[in-house]
């Protein structure tokens, strides 16, 4: 078996390879390329050099963009795993009924985001009519927390399917020896439990964050960056520069937010599976 | 001997390519889904004499079967293959950028007048010599760029208040009791206090901001500030607005929040379709929109519908008419083949000249075309709008194409729409006008 992979391995992996090649690494070179040119078609471009690259950070909403963008980033990405996290911890107690509690809080996530951005753009704004607050379109501030709602509802099941299964695999002798050494419930949590799931806090963490970071069907449902561009996100300020002004060369600078914005993502997520890799432990 | 890629690498590789997805997402490859489409390519090209194709990417998903039967008639008649591509609604600029492309790009697309041009003006084809421009009534329905004609208008739309009839009178009052800004609010308040008795939720639909709606405003509506401007300054375009008119705009826009089925905060998220539902409900008498909307508001019966201009409260608005212009201009694709180009010359000659074509585009499209060879409509929304022409009154132009950005209008729209909800104050509508008219024409042309 091992010599039948080693020697045919780039027969199963070719496909993917081509995939991902025509998927991926040929349209980022051609998105960095045109991030040097002003065009309106791709196959007639004019070099501007780094012209469109300054023009990026001479635009306010670009930045404002970058730092609502990075305060969402945070909270949903803690709240989404701490509730997660918690969610998991309970439904692998063995009570009653586990298995459906598991699928209903996995639902949502199987419903696609912008879809859901509708959905919850009339329960929210139901909810902020009946206590006369602005609605979500006029508030930067609702349409914020309404994200970050709406993110959660979607993604802690999902994080918490990948929690449960590290709770999963720690060993129940482990447990065991520990609580016949006196330990107690907090202490087996904070000292066996969680070191022993680390690996799935890094991937949880590592798409929480790139998700939010990424995150666009859900604000343009939600809030479509309203009210004047105040609960706009990167991805949707890149797609209002590509599409939303008109003149030849706002489709260049669009494309050198795509590329800045995508070192950002990279060097983000870098960080953070550095970090939390160190904290892993080999069982 | 065995490799094992780590998890740790695995994971690096995982985002990297995570990111990248999100940077070919953004860069725009949704073109498959964008658009309906639905060709009718020439089944029967064996047949085809003449060397030439056309491709219509056509803009208005209303017409889309209309198109397509016309191309198929055009087919049968003279062997020439014709495909009519429709984008989704909202999709235009994005599907257009995809299709052009491709080997085989439309050899027809649309703008949407001068902004929109300016995208597009290096792969206009010059229609200055062509047939289909000796057929245009009016030199004012074509855009040019220095001499050469790039694009040429082939529908006429008109838009003012739609009023249902029998309500107006069942509170006491004709059209010709409304003949000025004034009469206009004392007809709507009066029908406002008496909406219980009258069985309506309010004198005017509800102004929904929702995507769906708020262009009806934030470019519709607020091309009556812009129209009197420019002609009281003698002007055409601008790249700076002084808001001259500004007052106005904000006595009509009071206007309809005030005297409208709904609370004003909720405006933000009401769309067309519940305006559409008031007015042809018959909850509310006033609605504004145009010749466009005709298929919406039929069921209320042609005699029922009226329509009104949109007045302001300008001097001398007694003589004002509906608002007429167009939105949509074909362009001839530069980049395609002669013969194509050729072919598609004439697929468009065919379209304004020929018995199949003027009707097609009269009955079925319901379209008044500014060619001479046209037919009149059949859409009574129309005949409304040349009676006013009849009568002597002045058509207000569509200045809103010479509005600098799409993030102009969305900048007007939010404030208009805090403004209505109280979050916001009216000097935040003259800044996103005057001042972000400014800074987007300057972003746009600097």
């Amino acid at each position: 078996m091992q010599k039948a992979i080693s020697k045919y391995w780039p027969i199963f992996v070719l496909p993917t390879l081509v995939a991902f090649i025509i998927g991926f690494i040929w349209p980022f070179i051609w998105g960095v390329y045109l991030s040097f040119q002003r065009f309106t078609t791709v196959s007639k471009t004019t070099f501007v050099g780094i012209q469109n690259y300054i023009s990026v950070f001479q635009d306010s909403t670009f930045l404002h963009a970058f730092g609502f963008t990075a305060v969402f980033t945070v909270v949903s990405t803690v709240l989404i795993n701490v509730c997660a996290f918690a969610i998991a911890l309970v439904l692998t107690r063995g009570i009653k009924g586990t298995n459906i509690f598991r699928t209903v809080f996995f639902m949502p996530n199987l419903i696609g985001g912008i879809l859901l951005g509708y959905i919850w753009q009339i329960l929210l704004n139901g909810v902020l009519a009946n206590l006369q607050r602005p609605l979500l379109a006029l508030d930067a501030k609702a349409g914020f927390v309404g994200l970050v709602i709406l993110m959660c509802w979607q993604q802690i099941g999902y994080m918490m399917i990948i929690y449960v299964a590290g709770l999963q695999s720690v060993p129940g002798d482990l447990i065991e020896a520990a609580k016949i050494d006196g330990a107690n419930d907090r202490e087996i949590l904070f000292k066996i439990k969680i070191p022993m799931v680390m690996p799935s806090v890094t991937i949880c963490t590592f798409l929480t964050l790139t998700n939010s970071f990424k995150l666009f069907d859900q604000n343009v449902a939600l809030t479509a960056g309203e009210p004047a561009n105040a609960s706009e996100m990167l991805a949707l300020n890149i797609y209002n520069t590509f599409y939303g002004r008109s003149g030849a060369q706002w489709k260049g600078i669009g494309q050198a937010k795509a590329v800045v914005f995508f070192l950002i993502v990279v060097v983000i997520s870098l960080i953070q599976l550095h970090f939390t890799r160190s904290k892993e432990v080999q069982q | 001997m065995k490799k094992m890629i780590t998890r740790r690498n695995f994971l690096k590789a995982a985002g990297v390519s995570a990111a990248a997805l999100g940077l070919a997402a953004c860069g725009g490859s949704s073109s498959s889904t964008a658009s309906s489409a639905a060709s009718s390519t020439a089944a029967s090209s064996t047949a085809a004499k003449a060397d030439g194709k056309v491709y219509y990417l056509n803009f208005k998903p209303e017409q889309d079967q209309d198109w397509q039967d016309l191309a198929a008639e055009y087919t049968k008649e003279t062997g020439v293959p014709v495909t009519v591509v429709t984008a989704a609604s909202g999709q235009y600029e994005t599907t257009l950028m995809s299709e052009m492309e491709k080997s085989e790009a439309p050899t027809l697309f649309q703008v949407n007048g001068p902004v929109g041009l300016a995208n597009w003006k290096d792969y206009c084809y010059d229609l200055s010599g062509s047939q289909l421009y000796g057929e245009l009534t009016s030199d004012s329905f074509a855009l040019k760029d220095g001499d050469a004609v790039t694009s040429i208008a082939y529908v006429i739309e008109t838009y003012g208040i739609i009023y249902n009839k029998e309500l107006l009178t069942a509170a006491g009052y004709k059209q010709e009791d409304i003949k000025g800004f004034a009469d206009l609010k004392k007809v709507a308040d009066d029908i406002q206090a008496r909406k219980a008795e009258l069985g309506v939720d309010g004198a005017f639909t509800s102004a929904g901001m929702d995507g769906s709606s708020d262009w009806r405003f934030k470019t519709h509506l607020a091309n009556l500030p812009i129209y009197y401007e420019y002609k009281a300054d003698g002007i055409s375009s601008t790249d700076a607005i002084k808001g001259t008119y500004l007052d106005n705009y904000k006595q009509i826009w009071d206007l309809y929040i005030t005297d409208s089925t709904c609370d004003p905060k909720l405006l933000a998220s009401k769309t067309g379709n519940d305006a559409v539902a008031e007015f042809v409900g018959k909850k509310a008498v006033f609605y504004q929109n145009g010749t466009w909307a005709y298929n919406d508001v039929k069921d209320l019966g042609d005699d029922n519908l009226g329509m009104l201009p949109i007045y302001i409260g300008v001097d001398g608005e007694e003589n004002q008419g509906l608002c007429t212009g167009s939105e949509n201009f074909w362009c001839v694709n530069n980049t395609s083949s002669e013969a194509d180009i050729q072919a598609t010359l004439d697929f468009l000659y065919w379209c304004v000249t020929s018995e199949t074509g003027t009707s097609a585009m009269a009955d079925k499209m319901g379209f008044v075309i500014p060619f001479k060879k046209a037919k009149d409509s059949t859409n009574p929304l129309i005949t409304i709008a040349n009676q006013y022409v009849a009568d002597g009154k002045t058509s207000v132009d569509w200045c809103f194409s010479t509005m600098p950005s799409e993030e102009w209008k969305n900048g007007v729209g939010s404030a208009l729409t805090a403004y209505a909800a109280g979050t916001g104050k009216w000097d935040d509508v003259v800044t996103a006008f005057v001042d972000g008219w400014a800074k987007e024409y300057k972003l746009a042309n600097g």
